[in-house]
């Protein structure tokens, strides 16, 4: 019955589902999982498709005429799409590492039952799981009070934390960090810090890689940030990009059509399409890549939320 | 829980493990104050006059209190009305089908006979969970697209007429639906598929004994076993029925005028209210999801806490 394991047993091979069944099963799993895959292959081949055959024959998973001229172009003069990958990794590298600290600081100080003001800092971080201020007030004291508008770090600053992964970080230190041991370390002289630093995050590698992972992932995807606080183009993710060239360019498709212009003359000067979703590829490559091998972290921590909501 | 040492532990005095600790939460809880608690404060400006321009302290203090009247405004326009019913509708189809499909292809990828298949199966299908919306509007961008989408070559290659899809409201419950199902799949069989793992194989051994078929088996053992988890996604996705994914319903139908009275939710109206300037009805639309959502999220975990008291926040 389980998953991934080999049949040890005669009982388990008596007990299968029938050949025909079995291969029905696959079909259907086949068929869904072409599903989940073949909209982003149609996205790599139209950014591999020459602007000419777009423009002719529309987009394609078989494009009938290949070119990598939405690369070139990149690669060429796209100043604006390396200084977006820039501020996307920027972003992504030091979210990561500032929500990993402040999450996994706070699940360790909620997982210690002797300190005096748990009960307090247990309410700081329940309470807006379930009540939060809304977009509104939020976009204003951001932008306003805190003056985060048109910086990095209003991408980076608001996602930092969530109550649910200091949570997740508090049931693991609190599960598989012996008491014991921190209480020596204690008598030991060493201080709270030192504890945290040297004993509790290194052999907590598992939920670290779990949460970093989470935020790494979220940062990365990011771009509702990105639309509500920056103006400003040279802060751009590739989010944000990909998001302006998704209005911008249908924008000018729009008109085109309506006023009566000649399409080719809008789109002539440089491959818009392909550009456009090769900018989408650069997104999704690194996670496509990556995530196959996180899977794990990924699901632990998934069904660790799921049953410890 | 020994309550007498709990009590005489909590009068017991500060030691240095305490400053160091609070010490260490410090920064953390500077954040929750800063990003999560000033907002709640900030949710006042509901019911008061607000202007944006200025400092945003002094303009709430000084702001006129207008009592309910963004409300007024809001609740005659006839988009409130509609943006409610679409979050609503939407979240309880999504609830039903967010669990009713992972949970039958969770016990169907548990049966094929190749437990290596069923691993690369379910990572194809997680894939879409790792995409950014605005990814996926790009996607969907490709089929849907009048001129050149794929959908419409389709279409005319059988001699049918193209479609204005973004123009046309009465296809889009239908795709709207299909890309929360479709991105939500790989998720829904984790959780589903990590209950099924867990289950002791001993029952289906005396279950097979007994002369149990295949489908007796799921019926009577491991649906039982997974009603807990079930109850628990359940119960939670009703709690957040106020909150839709801003980027679906924003991203996806690309922000299409004509598609607002099939494709606006709360979260949607919000930030269009926002970016629109008429701040009094946004606040008035926030404050709305705000309570509602933290009345049934309050509900939602106090039906948990009667079902399977472990699993409640609180």
């Amino acid at each position: 019955m389980k998953t991934g394991t080999g049949y040890e047993t005669g009982l388990d091979k008596f007990n299968r589902i029938g050949a025909v069944t079995n291969w029905g099963f696959h079909l259907i799993f086949i068929l869904l999982a072409l599903l989940c895959l073949i909209p982003v292959l149609v996205v790599l081949s139209i950014s591999l498709t020459g602007e000419e055959s777009i423009r002719n024959d529309g987009y394609s998973l078989f494009p009938k005429a290949f070119s990598g001229e939405a690369y070139q172009y990149i690669a060429r003069q796209g100043q604006m799409i390396t200084r977006a990958l820039g501020v996307s990794v920027l972003v992504t590298a030091v979210g990561t590492v500032l929500g990993v600290v402040l999450t996994t600081s706070m699940g360790y100080v909620l997982s210690r039952p002797n300190y005096k003001l748990k009960g307090l800092l247990t309410w700081i971080v329940f309470i807006p799981m379930v009540f939060n201020g809304g977009l509104v007030s939020s976009y204003y004291i951001n932008s306003n009070m805190l003056g985060l508008k048109d910086t990095v770090w209003a991408l980076i600053l608001p996602l930092a934390v969530s109550s649910f992964n200091v949570i997740i970080c508090k049931t693991f230190f609190r599960s598989t960090i012996p008491d014991a041991l921190i209480e020596s370390a204690e008598i030991d002289g060493a201080g709270q810090l030192r504890i945290y630093c040297s004993i509790v995050l290194p052999i907590s590698l598992p939920v670290l890689a779990t949460i970093g992972l989470f935020l790494c992932f979220a940062y990365w995807n990011d771009w509702f940030q990105s639309m509500l606080y920056i103006d400003n183009q040279n802060l751009y993710s590739l989010q944000a990009l990909l998001n302006s060239l998704m209005s911008n360019v249908d924008a000018l498709a729009r008109n085109a059509s309506s006023m009566g212009i000649s399409y080719a003359e809008l789109v002539a000067t440089m491959p818009k399409e392909s550009a456009r979703m090769a900018v989408a590829i650069v997104i999704v490559v690194p996670v496509a890549i990556a995530y196959p091998f996180f899977q794990k972290y990924f699901i632990s921590g998934l069904t660790i939320g799921a049953v410890k909501g | 829980m020994d309550t007498k040492s709990g009590r005489k532990r909590l009068r017991t005095r500060w030691r240095t493990q305490d400053t160091e600790l609070t010490l260490l939460a410090l920064p953390t809880t500077v954040w929750y104050i800063l990003f999560c608690f000033l907002p709640m404060f900030g949710l006042v400006i509901a019911f008061k006059d607000f202007k944006i321009h200025g400092g945003f302290l002094s303009n709430v203090i000084n702001s006129e209190w207008t009592g309910f009247k963004n409300f007024e405004f809001l609740f005659k326009s006839n988009d409130a009305w509609v943006v409610i019913r679409n979050t609503l509708g939407y979240n309880m189809i999504f609830i039903v089908l967010g669990i009713a499909i992972p949970v039958i292809l969770a016990l169907m990828i548990g049966q094929l006979h190749s437990g290596k298949a069923g691993k690369i199966y379910q990572t194809m299908m997680f894939l879409p969970y790792f995409l950014s919306w605005v990814v996926v509007s790009a996607i969907v961008w490709s089929f849907l697209s009048f001129d050149k989408g794929i959908v419409n070559q389709f279409l005319t290659g059988l001699g049918a007429d193209p479609v204005n899809w973004y123009m046309e409201p009465k296809y889009w419950p239908y795709f709207l639906i299909f890309m929360n199902v479709w991105k939500g799949l790989g998720y829904g069989m984790v959780v589903y598929l990590a209950t099924i793992t867990g289950i002791d194989s001993t029952y289906y051994e005396a279950a097979v004994i007994d002369g149990a078929s295949k489908w007796q088996q799921a019926r009577f053992i491991t649906l039982p076993l997974m009603k807990l988890v079930i109850v628990m996604m359940f119960i939670l996705a009703v709690g957040r029925i106020f909150y839709t994914d801003f980027g679906l319903f924003f991203q996806v139908p690309r922000d299409s005028n004509s598609l607002f009275t099939v494709a606006t939710t709360i979260d949607v109206l919000v930030y269009k209210q926002l970016k629109t300037a008429t701040v009094g009805m946004a606040s008035a639309s926030a404050f709305v999801q705000s309570v509602m959502g933290c009345l049934t999220i309050l509900l939602a975990n106090w039906v948990v806490r009667r079902v399977d008291p472990d699993s409640a926040m609180m």
